[in-house]
């Protein structure tokens, strides 16, 4: 049984208005979501954030309050989740303890009465994309996490399934193993072009992993955006602060182009800020777009606290005049002396362009 | 002194010194203990009727264990799909046989089965039965009373193992397109054996020894290890034959609980024992 791979083409899915409660308590408000087949999205979001409960609907465990959900455009609230053709790989995998790994990647195709001949060359061929053929005899539990995690995506993927959903695949992994993990899943969803939803709190993991990324909070998508997008132009003050490191200033703006920041200098954004003036505004400047530089006119002073070598980087954190920690990375460099702590430095926005304001949210101002 | 003296010189008092000297009775050729034989081993296993006395005790052990265990996995299913409150009243329910005596729950069994207990009155009067079955002093009835009595042995172990089963694993199984019948088949039955398995020992131990129930529900009639050893102890004066009985039946029992106990760690793969 030959199996073209490239010919093997996920769902498309639709999400249209779903909202789900659990009692009093609202999970999901009005969620649209669009997943082109052959996609790779991450859902992202910290805890309580309802994308669990996300999944769990795609998935056919729960049935949304409201809304739609869609495989390639046609309904399926009504169909239970033995019937979704969904491969699922779970966050601590659920192989069945008992099961050798052939049985538990032969599990689905023995569910759906395969004859024997085809589940053997079916759990053959998957064992063998998965780098797992030599292990077919053994018991879960005499098997690594990684070699885990290859076995639960073989019994997900032996299916033919149209979507796959991960929840939270890597967390159970070293931190080491990680990265290997997440760029051997990639390439593995896909070669078989399957539509793919990663669930995870890990934005590391989001970044690596995903074409687009859905950041939600408190039950509601804050942003859908490319990994760059998200993390050049995030749409709100919690994703930017969500989305890698950030440093966040707080000033008000006193002209189209320009912001007095608390911690001393008015500095010029190059660009029109929208907002009237006298707004409270927050900036969010990454790390890496802060260099230290002389004494002079919009340069920001502060002090520093310690400088730490992050291998390839390293990391200086400081404290501005108003008591706003910031912190710059740079490479590190030769011939750059290291800033000692206690001493005063100067540091200067090296691309405004890559600078994003948010209006300071309400209860931030009344702290201010 | 150490802390385990008195406990260990209660164990020596009230358990080995006893067994020794049963061992020591069961020697005697005559029940007037003259001259030491072990002609009442010989006795027992020559005799036909002492050998289905005790086969029969077992079966009954065997019986009310697997009955049990019918009974005990709807209900352990049912439990774990509960809220608390229905946790709560189910578990009370299950509780309940356990904080009232042998001897009233043994009771409540012969007033319902009993000639003129509840059961024939209601057929009776229904008109569905002519005449008074008996089920008092039968074989199903004591099967029946003794199925309720012993069922929280069997379901507590059952429920345990049930609540320690991730649910991702029924899920995953879900996932991958298997019925509710055969995630019961492949999943949830082979990971929660080890439990069903100590319920079903407790249950046979307990059924079999059952002296109380046997004896009030199964009547005069059916003999059983438990009565015979009585009658034959306190109504035949015949101590060494009920010493060896005694014996036989105690080895028998925790011969069969170690076999299956052993079997089981030998066979059930992958799951942790309960």
């Amino acid at each position: 049984m030959e199996l073209a791979l490239s010919d093997v083409r996920g769902h498309s899915l639709d999400l249209r208005g779903i909202g789900h409660a659990f009692g009093a308590t609202v999970a999901l408000d009005e969620i649209n979501l669009t997943v082109a087949a052959g996609e790779l999205i991450a859902l992202l979001g910290p805890s309580g954030c309802g994308k669990t409960t996300m999944l769990q609907i795609i998935a056919g465990f729960l049935r949304p309050s409201k809304g739609e959900v869609r495989f390639d455009g046609a309904r399926v609230e009504h169909i239970p989740a033995n019937r979704r053709r969904i491969g699922m790989v779970f966050q601590n995998y659920a192989l069945f303890p008992h099961l050798t790994v052939f049985e538990n990647v032969a599990y689905g195709l023995r569910a759906r009465k395969r004859p024997n001949a085809e589940v053997a060359a079916k759990v053959e061929q998957m064992l063998g994309l998965a780098q797992m053929a030599a292990f077919a005899r053994r018991l879960p539990g005499e098997l690594s996490g990684g070699q885990q995690q290859r076995v639960a995506l073989a019994r997900a993927l032996a299916i033919d399934p149209g979507l796959v959903l991960l929840d939270e695949p890597f967390s159970a992994l070293d931190k080491n193993l990680r990265l290997d993990m997440q760029i051997e899943i990639k390439s593995l969803l896909k070669t078989f072009g399957v539509t793919s939803i990663i669930v995870t709190h890990d934005q590391e993991e989001a970044l690596s992993m995903a074409d687009r990324i859905v950041v939600l909070n408190k039950g509601l998508i804050e942003q859908i955006d490319s990994p760059d997008a998200l993390y050049d132009r995030p749409a709100s003050l919690f994703i930017s602060s969500f989305i890698g490191h950030t440093n966040l200033l707080r000033g008000t703006v006193t002209d189209a182009d320009r912001v007095q920041l608390d911690a001393g200098p008015e500095i010029d954004l190059g660009r029109s800020v929208q907002r009237r003036r006298g707004t409270p505004v927050t900036i969010s400047v990454r790390p890496e777009n802060i260099a230290f530089g002389a004494e002079r006119p919009g340069a920001i002073p502060i002090t520093i606290r310690a400088t730490v070598p992050l291998g390839a980087v390293s990391v200086t954190e400081g404290v501005t005049a108003s008591g706003e920690a910031v912190k710059i990375s740079q490479a590190r460099a030769a011939g750059v002396a290291k800033a000692q702590a206690g001493e005063t430095a100067w540091l200067a926005i090296s691309d405004v362009s890559r600078v994003s304001i948010f209006s300071t949210p309400v209860d931030d101002v009344s702290k201010h | 002194m150490p802390p385990v003296i008195p406990l260990a010189a209660l164990f020596l008092a009230a358990f080995v010194l006893p067994l020794i000297a049963l061992v020591a009775i069961s020697l005697f050729r005559t029940p007037q203990f003259a001259e030491l034989s072990l002609a009442q081993y010989l006795r027992f296993f020559s005799d036909p009727f002492s050998i289905k006395v005790l086969t029969d005790t077992l079966w009954l052990g065997a019986e009310v264990a697997l009955a049990t265990l019918i009974l005990a996995y709807p209900l352990a299913l049912v439990y774990v799909a509960s809220g608390q409150f229905m946790r709560t009243l189910i578990t009370f329910l299950i509780m309940l046989p356990l904080l009232t005596s042998t001897v009233v729950r043994t009771f409540a069994w012969i007033v319902i089965l009993g000639r003129d207990g509840i059961v024939n009155s209601a057929m009776l009067s229904l008109g569905l039965w002519q005449a008074p079955a008996r089920l008092l002093y039968t074989w199903e009835g004591m099967v029946l009373a003794l199925t309720q009595i012993q069922l929280p042995l069997m379901a507590l172990p059952v429920i345990n193992s049930l609540l320690r089963l991730d649910g991702n694993l029924t899920r995953a199984a879900e996932g991958l397109g298997a019925s509710r019948a055969r995630i019961f088949i492949t999943v949830i039955l082979p990971l929660t054996l080890p439990g069903a398995i100590a319920g079903w020992l407790l249950v046979f131990a307990a059924a079999a020894t059952a002296f109380i129930t046997q004896t009030l529900v199964g009547g005069g009639r059916l003999i059983l290890m438990p009565s015979y050893i009585y009658q034959q102890a306190v109504g035949v004066q015949d101590w060494p034959f009920s010493a060896a009985l005694s014996l036989i039946f105690t080895l028998a029992v925790t011969g069969i609980v170690f076999a299956i106990g052993a079997l089981s760690r030998r066979y059930v793969r992958g799951v942790d024992a309960a």
